[in-house]
């Protein structure tokens, strides 16, 4: 198990090292200079050295990335270009409001998904089952920005009851209030994540179903509602750890988005706005930040699989010989 | 039993033999199982028959008699009318005549970013496994971690650096979906591998590179054809998100994710000008979905129907 | 003797795609009380399917035709509701399956799986600790050493015949009047083949419940079985005690299966004789005999029309036209002839 734990280390280190590299060969390929950004008319020759020198600019890709990565790996990610001021603290302070968003809404969608999933999967081919599949199909299909867009022209424009940006309404700061401007957001991020939820636990339903322990189960009396609750739960949701794994990636990627379109003042909103003025300290950081919470996840989720499944737990042991 | 026996003269004789005829042949075509699949699924056919119109209306936008790019003032935020099927936007654009230019350009990019994504994938994902080996070994790690990259967050910054435009979006987005491609074609070449037939042409002296392309690419066109319609579909989609962060396609040229994202500025006042954009995508993209799951179902080997 | 299982011209039909595929077409045969049936034929004969009628586990698309009838006790089963069929399923009549290691569920512990049929049928309102005492009795009873730790156990902890022995335990545990075998030794090793064997035999000495024993293998039923069911297309084709059936064979399947049977007493040059041919398509079965295709004494008659169910006395029945007085039996290496025909 251990040595299981540790394999996965190694390949997470690997992965977070290629994200960096990359995203810094990026940014060091790109067009314009960083150092105009510092440098001023008025500065003399000798000014502008001292600065080009400062910022490790005079050096190759490959000692500036050097230079980064101990940086970084003290947790200082350098300042910003636009708000001269350390980048970490300034992601750090949004971090909060991006994961009470992007937590809710993992909620949200396993809560509504598992039984969804399961209930189309038992029903296969009823009418029950084609309406959550079909609703899985818009889920999948539908551009997260654009039903939030939806959301806003009816529960917004059209009916008024909602909120249609930011976190709080000014001078008020009561959870009520954040509750409200959080359903719509919410509920964004939940649809997108829920489809391929929805599919897995139906599919994974279905496959389970015509096991051949759940025909000893019936042999046995057991009801078809305990056979769901004792036999098939737990052997479709073990699979689920490892989607929720998954799910990270388009949370994080969604919460960019969605926290643009809902003006949510959280990481991703904070981003996009440093992607609009090329501060490249800040997108450098949020790419590290989003990669190592993505690769931390899916490192957690196979490490509870592996605990939740005896199969797994035994096959890992075996292989590594004990 | 009600039917009365009838015996003749030579009914209790012995039977005679006749020699085994041979079984019924099945002719299993790929295209024939394509369309017996989308014929017995009514949405399938619907998906289909949306496609087809959206592809020949997006060809035909030169027809449209208005400039998609010209500005007319006056008719800024025109209501939808016989004239104007969509209305206008607040250039005073024919936002029909915009739509069909941004299908165009949607269109486009996922069909060429799927291109070139099974393009890339089906020859990696090919040579890996049928050469297998070492080279197997590191084209795999390679793939793994192409798959374990959050995508998504390296295409905005990618795009953020790059000069946007439809070939690096195009290029973007194939550089971050080849590798399930590859992952799938692997598998099905390493299967195909030990066949009697691939092996007795190998016998019979056929190259490597003969073999791959005569013998194994056919037989794994069924999954390749798959991953091509889901992937369309989620270039489309992925393409509308970028486009929509104002990292794709740029003004004045518009996708339909750009048209949403200058329609966002008046969500609150025109909504319409949101909704045709939105509705084409995700019509689009869901009959692309569903066009790959009828596929999935016609092609891959069935275990009980 | 009396009789438990009673089953009347039991027809079922699976609709698929293709069309209607008549699995098993009318028969009708008797389980007594504490004896062994066995159900034999090759895999598509219908002998399976039977067994699920048995515990209404027939599910869609497949379907229990009109007219079909399973008394149980004097009950017809098949117009059991839900409710009676939970009471009935483990209760009455318990089922252990060919591949144990698919038939557990992977992910819970072999205890539980045991209490579970108890649990379903707790008449008696025993506490949860007294139904795990029962449990691991039963394992005892199935020879299961160490039965305290193996309740702990997932299946794939355990080897081949310890988990055909915990199926048996399982559907064991309530002390059933039937117990359907649907192939229990056919994944097993040869050596442990003839300890499960045994162990069901003494079992039912012990609890003296009735076994229905579903196998391709007439070697197998040999040992075990009293009265024997040669099932072919859906169909009887023979059916009678153990020993008529071996040491008097009317029907040319059974002879040919009792042919396919590995023999140690006879010598090792003898080929193993397979039966050629394959069973016929069961969407459009044949209204003549449907093993006539395949018979190597077929006669005209046998393509033309289906033969009439004949008793031979003894309760041997056999469908085949050349137990007719004018048939050529020339070269067969049966006894045949005799019947009475109704």
């Amino acid at each position: 198990m251990l040595k299981y734990c540790l394999k996965k280390v190694g390949q997470l280190a690997i992965v977070m090292l290629l994200i960096s590299f990359f995203s810094f060969a990026i940014i060091d390929l790109a067009p314009g200079d960083i150092s105009s950004m510092y440098l001023t008319e008025d500065m003399t020759e000798e000014e502008k050295q001292i600065v080009i020198e400062k910022l490790g600019l005079d050096k190759s890709m490959g000692e500036q990335y050097l230079s980064w990565a101990a940086e970084a790996l003290q947790g200082n990610f350098g300042v910003s270009l636009s708000y001269k001021t350390p980048v970490m603290p300034m992601l750090l302070k949004r971090l909060p409001s991006t994961i009470l968003l992007m937590g809710t809404s993992l909620v949200v969608s396993l809560v509504l998904s598992i039984p969804l999933g399961l209930i189309a999967g038992y029903k296969k081919n009823t009418w029950i089952d084609n309406a959550i599949s079909g609703f899985a199909y818009i889920g999948m299909s539908i551009p997260s920005f654009y039903f939030g867009m939806l959301l806003i022209i009816l529960f917004t424009a059209k009916l008024h009851i909602l909120p249609s940006s930011g976190m709080h309404t000014v001078g008020v700061d009561t959870p009520l209030d954040t509750f409200i401007h959080m359903i719509m957001p919410v509920l964004t991020m939940a649809l997108g994540t829920m489809a391929s939820k929805i599919r897995y636990v139906r599919a994974n339903t279905i496959g389970q179903l015509s096991e051949e322990y759940v025909l000893a189960a019936k042999a046995k009396g057991t009801t078809p509602a305990e056979i769901l609750r004792k036999h098939v739960l737990k052997n479709t949701l073990l699979p689920i750890i490892t989607i929720i794994g998954m799910n990270l990636a388009s949370l994080v990627c969604g919460s960019f988005i969605i926290e643009s379109v809902f003006g949510w003042p959280g990481v991703g909103s904070f981003a996009m706005e440093a992607i609009g003025k090329r501060d490249y300290p800040v997108i450098m950081a949020y790419v590290m930040l989003s990669g190592f919470i993505l690769v931390v996840g899916n490192f957690v989720a196979d490490i509870l699989y592996s605990f939740a499944d005896p199969r797994i737990k035994r096959g890992i042991d075996v292989a590594n010989g004990k | 039993m009600e039917n009365k026996i009838v015996i003749h003269e030579n009914s209790f004789q012995r039977m005679e033999k006749k020699p085994k005829e041979l079984g019924t042949v099945y002719h299993r075509s790929l295209w024939k199982d394509i369309v017996n699949e989308i014929k017995s699924n009514p949405v399938a056919v619907f998906a289909v028959i949306f496609l087809i119109i959206i592809i020949i209306a997006a060809l035909l936008a030169p027809l449209s008699p208005y400039d998609p790019n010209k500005l007319d003032l006056a008719n800024k935020f025109a209501a939808p009318s016989s004239e104007h099927f969509f209305g206008c936007d607040a250039y005073g654009r024919d936002y029909f005549t915009r739509a069909l230019y941004g299908g165009r350009v949607s269109l486009l990019v996922g069909f060429c970013a799927m291109l070139v994504t099974v393009f890339i994938g089906t020859t990696i994902g090919i040579f890996s496994g049928y050469i297998g080996g070492k080279l197997d070994m590191l084209l795999m790690r390679f793939t793994d971690i192409f798959l374990a990259l959050p995508s998504m967050l390296l295409m905005i910054v990618l795009n953020t650096i790059l000069k946007p435009g439809m070939v690096t979006l195009i290029l973007v987005l194939s550089l971050f979906s080849w590798a399930s491609v590859a992952r799938i074609t692997r598998a099905e070449t390493m299967s195909l591998k030990e066949r009697d037939f691939v092996i007795a042409s190998k016998n019979l002296g056929a190259g490597s590179v003969l073999i791959a392309v005569k013998h194994i690419l056919p037989n794994i066109l069924g999954p390749v054809i798959v991953a091509a319609s889901l992937g369309v579909a989620s270039a489309i989609l992925t393409e509308s998100s970028l486009s929509f962060l104002g990292l794709g396609i740029s003004i004045p040229h518009a996708s339909w994710g750009s048209m949403l994202q200058e329609a966002q500025t008046y969500i609150l006042d025109k909504p319409l000008l949101a909704v045709y954009p939105g509705l084409l995508i995700l019509l689009t993209v869901l009959s692309f979905n569903i066009l790959g799951d009828v596929l999935r179902s016609a092609l891959e080997p069935k275990i009980v129907k | 003797m009396s009789t438990l299982v009673n089953v009347k011209n039991l027809s079922v039909s699976y609709f698929t795609y293709a069309g209607e595929v008549q699995s098993v077409r009318g028969i009708s045969f008797d389980i007594e009380k504490g004896k062994t049936t066995a159900l034999v034929g090759e895999s598509g004969c219908g002998k399976s399917v039977t067994s699920k009628s048995l515990l209404g586990l027939i599910e869609k698309p497949g379907v229990i035709k009109e007219g079909s009838q399973i008394f149980y006790e004097g009950k017809n089963i098949l117009e059991f509701k839900d409710k009676e069929w939970f009471a009935f399923r483990g209760k009455e009549c318990s089922m252990i399956f060919q591949d144990a290691l698919v038939s557990l569920n992977p992910t819970m512990m072999v205890g539980k799986q045991i209490m579970e049929n108890l649990q379903n049928h707790n008449d008696a309102h025993l506490s949860q600790s007294e139904i795990q005492k029962r449990a691991q009795e039963m394992l005892d009873l199935v020879g299961i050493p160490d039965s305290h730790a193996c309740m702990n156990k997932y299946p794939h902890e355990l080897s081949g015949g310890m988990r055909q022995r915990v199926m048996i335990a399982t559907a064991l545990i309530t002390n059933p009047k039937l117990l359907i075998a649907d192939e229990p030794t056919t994944a097993l090793d040869v050596t442990i083949q003839a300890q499960i064997l045994e162990l069901m035999k003494q079992l039912q000495k012990k609890l003296g419940m009735a076994i229905i024993m579903i196998t391709h293998d007439l070697g197998v039923v040999a040992d075990i079985a009293d009265e024997i069911v040669v099932m072919y297309a859906g169909k009887i084709v023979e059916r009678g005690s153990n020993e008529e059936i071996f040491y008097n064979p009317r029907h040319p399947y059974t002879w040919a299966l009792m042919n396919s049977v590995p023999r140690l007493d006879l010598d090792n040059k003898q080929e193993l004789v397979t039966i050629e041919g394959s069973i016929p398509d069961m969407i459009n079965p044949p209204k003549s005999c449907a093993f006539c295709s395949r018979c190597p004494y077929a006669m005209n008659i046998c393509a033309e029309y289906e033969p009439e169910t004949v008793d031979l006395g003894n309760g041997h029945q056999v469908a085949c036209w050349l137990t007719d007085p004018r048939a050529d039996i020339t070269g067969v290496p049966f006894h045949t002839g005799g019947g009475k025909h109704e």
